[in-house]
């Protein structure tokens, strides 16, 4: 509708920003590799709230908004995980994801 | 009815007291708390007095009958709408004369406990518990259900159970208080089943309902039968099961002679003047019940009650410790109550058995307390139990000397002496209805005196001991009860008791049989002179008759082996045989279950949790990999 792109686009565009995200979140090491790739997947939803608000309910904000609570969220919880790989790295001095099995059972 | 509302504090007040000293005992001096317990229990004989005197004298006789008052009964509590349990007071002959019975004896036992626990360990503890005794006796006899009884029956077991282990750092105290609960206990569940059955048939516990003679509740109880019986037989002798426990008949004897462990006190209270007569005061309750549905139980029990006064007094011919000695006379005597209560009828003069039965408990309780506070103060000057220990004590203990020769006369059965009026209603009672046990009853009657004679001569004359310190008279607060109860003991046979306490409610007249009371005096006596000349002098007869008598007299001695029977047949037969198996089954079988649930459980969760590797990327692709396989199968399903 906006000017001629259906849909189905955006939402082509959501999923594979989704699936790139959950690839880096299972294949890199790197923590913040890791966090990169969540804050991806949080964004390709971002993407979905705000497409189905402006194609199904062109005249409601409900998606606007929820898409902006996500973005704070996602910048809280991008700085928990950032202290929380710092504190890692001062411990064992490396930020492998493989190293970090302590607390296993 | 609201005369008798009082009698609510007879219960209430000895309750209050065992729970002040009990509670508050350590807060004040030892001897506060004795005279509370003694103070409070001085009203509750005034008020047992004034309730007999209310009760024989002026309300309790309406015509010629005395009749059961019931001043309150509260509903306690109410299973269904037939079944209810109440709480209550029954005021009937028996049971007034039980309240008088029981205060007195309590009072004295208190005021002598007074001097004879002085500065012993735990003094207020005594107090407190004897005056939890003294409630739950006086519950019992004034129970007006059975189910109210049972609840006090167990009362008195466990203040019994408390006073006897009194002395708890001594092993024999510890281990007699045990043996005396458990026995009694063990009696007492036949005592609930036979309650319980009773209930079911006849659908109320109330003594008034049970004991109405020509009552047809038990109609349902004799048509059905269970084993070759009836099921109001296999009640009834349940019941007596319980009282058999409690009064220490034979086979369920054993625990009373090693309830001497106790403070002597005690064993004059309870096991020689209250507790012990439960048992004959539960078929006296119960006699309509067992006379007119089950004679065949009432005679079994005249049998068991001469078989076990037989039995007893032989033994307590050979034993040496004093109090166990009088134990056995206990036993003896108690025996000649249910012997009494066996051979009775009820109208008129044939209810004489059931009123020297209660004539007995009356007198027995007055001297047999005396004998044992007697043998308190001479245990409290020798310091020794041991009768081989013990002679020439006539001149150091006066008082305790004259008030023991009356309770001893009063025993053996010498005119006119309490005891000789009631056992020679019981010989009337017993002539007329059973020649055999008639005899035995005789033949009791001399080995009693001939007891009661070895004792009594062995500690005041006999040969002269070397006392370590010279024994002195006790202190006067243990003398005067001595000498209430002795005069008790001289007067309280010249009462008319057949005015009183009857079967059938109804006043008889009774006169002394000559050609019974004579032969049994001489009976008495001929045991006396044998004991006077073996025991007065110190001799070496006696020494000779036990060494010619060889294994007969080590086995009287040993009490039969009943204890040895009994340790044989729970150590060895219950043990071997049905507890040991029970507790394999529960090992291996029951716990090896649980034990194996628990280990399958370990063994699994340990291999499971390797699982769990700690890699945060292999729990992300499970999770998403599920996720996946979940959306295909719903999109497969669905769509």
């Amino acid at each position: 509708m906006i000017q001629g792109i259906p849909l189905q686009y955006v939402l082509v565009v959501s999923i594979i920003m989704f699936f790139i995200g959950v690839c880096g979140f299972i294949i890199r090491r790197n923590l913040i590799t890791i966090l990169m790739s969540i804050e991806l997947i949080l964004n390709s939803v971002n993407i979905n709230f705000l497409a189905f608000n402006r194609y199904l309910f062109p005249d409601q904000l409900q998606g606007h908004f929820f898409a902006l609570i996500i973005v704070a969220i996602a910048a809280a919880e991008a700085s928990v995980a950032i202290a929380l790989i710092i504190n890692i790295y001062r411990r064992i001095s490396n930020i492998e994801v493989e190293n970090i099995s302590e607390m296993k059972y | 009815m609201n005369t008798f509302s009082f009698t609510a504090f007879i219960l209430i007040i000895p309750l209050f007291m065992f729970l002040l000293t009990g509670l508050t005992g350590m807060k004040y001096k030892p001897i506060i708390s004795g005279l509370l317990g003694t103070t409070g229990l001085l009203i509750v004989t005034i008020l047992s007095y004034y309730t007999a005197w209310l009760y024989f004298f002026q309300v309790g006789q309406v015509g010629n009958t005395y009749t059961s008052i019931i001043p309150f009964n509260i509903e306690w509590l109410t299973f269904t709408e037939n079944l209810k349990i109440h709480i209550g007071i029954l005021l009937d002959p028996i049971s007034v004369m039980m309240l008088v019975v029981i205060s007195t004896v309590s009072l004295m036992v208190h005021i002598y406990s007074l001097g004879y626990m002085k500065g012993e360990m735990g003094f207020q503890r005594f107090f407190a518990f004897l005056s939890l005794f003294t409630f739950s006796m006086l519950g019992l006899v004034v129970a007006s259900n059975i189910f109210q009884m049972y609840i006090f029956w167990e009362l008195v077991g466990a203040s019994s159970f408390l006073l006897i282990g009194f002395y708890y750092q001594k092993p024999s105290a510890v281990a007699a208080s045990k043996k005396a609960f458990i026995v009694t206990r063990f009696a007492d569940f036949g005592f609930l089943v036979g309650i319980l059955i009773l209930s079911f048939y006849t659908g109320t516990f109330d003594f008034d309902k049970l004991t109405q003679p020509g009552t047809d509740i038990f109609n349902s109880a004799a048509t059905a039968s269970f084993i070759g019986m009836s099921a109001i037989t296999w009640a009834m002798l349940l019941i007596f099961m319980g009282g058999a426990g409690k009064s220490a008949m034979f086979p369920l004897h054993i625990w009373l002679p090693d309830a001497m462990e106790g403070p002597t006190p005690v064993s004059a209270l309870i096991h020689a003047a209250t507790m012990v007569v439960a048992g004959v005061f539960l078929v006296a309750r119960m006699f309509p019940v067992y006379l007119f549905q089950t004679p065949e139980v009432l005679e079994f029990i005249g049998y068991i009650g001469a078989f076990t006064s037989l039995f007893a007094a032989v033994i307590a011919c050979t034993q040496f410790d004093i109090k166990r000695v009088l134990a056995f006379s206990t036993l003896s005597q108690i025996g000649y109550m249910m012997l009494a209560l066996g051979v009775s009828g009820y109208e008129g003069e044939h209810g004489v058995g059931y009123m020297s039965s209660m004539f007995h408990l009356f007198t027995h309780a007055m001297f047999k307390a005396l004998l044992f506070l007697g043998a308190g103060s001479i245990i409290h000057a020798v310091h020794s139990n041991d009768l081989r220990e013990m002679g020439n004590l006539k001149k150091y203990l006066p008082f305790t000397f004259i008030t023991f020769t009356i309770a001893w006369l009063s025993i053996c059965g010498i005119p006119p002496f309490s005891g000789f009026w009631s056992k020679d209603e019981i010989l009337v009672a017993a002539f007329y209805h059973n020649k055999i046990l008639f005899f035995s009853s005789v033949f009791v009657a001399g080995l009693t005196a001939f007891y009661m004679s070895r004792l009594f001569f062995t500690v005041f004359f006999g040969k002269k001991q070397h006392y370590h310190h010279t024994p002195h008279e006790s202190p006067l607060i243990m003398t005067i009860p001595l000498m209430i109860l002795a005069i008790a003991s001289i007067f309280t046979g010249l009462i008319p008791f057949s005015h009183f306490v009857t079967a059938d409610k109804l006043a008889f007249n009774t006169h002394l049989h000559l050609n019974i009371a004579i032969p049994s005096v001489l009976v008495a006596l001929i045991g006396i002179s044998i004991a006077f000349l073996l025991y007065f002098k110190e001799g070496k007869v006696a020494n000779r008759i036990t060494v010619a008598l060889g294994y007969v007299y080590t086995t009287v001695l040993n009490k039969f082996y009943v204890d040895e029977l009994y340790i044989f047949i729970t150590k060895k037969v219950i043990f071997n045989c049905i507890s040991q198996p029970i507790a394999w089954f529960d090992r291996h079988i029951v716990d090896a279950t649980m034990d194996g649930i628990a280990r399958i459980t370990e063994f699994s969760s340990e291999k499971i949790k390797t699982l769990q590797s700690g890699q945060l990327q292999q729990y992300a692709f499970v999770f998403v990999g599920g996720t996946i396989a979940l959306v295909l199968a719903f999109i497969y399903w669905y769509a």
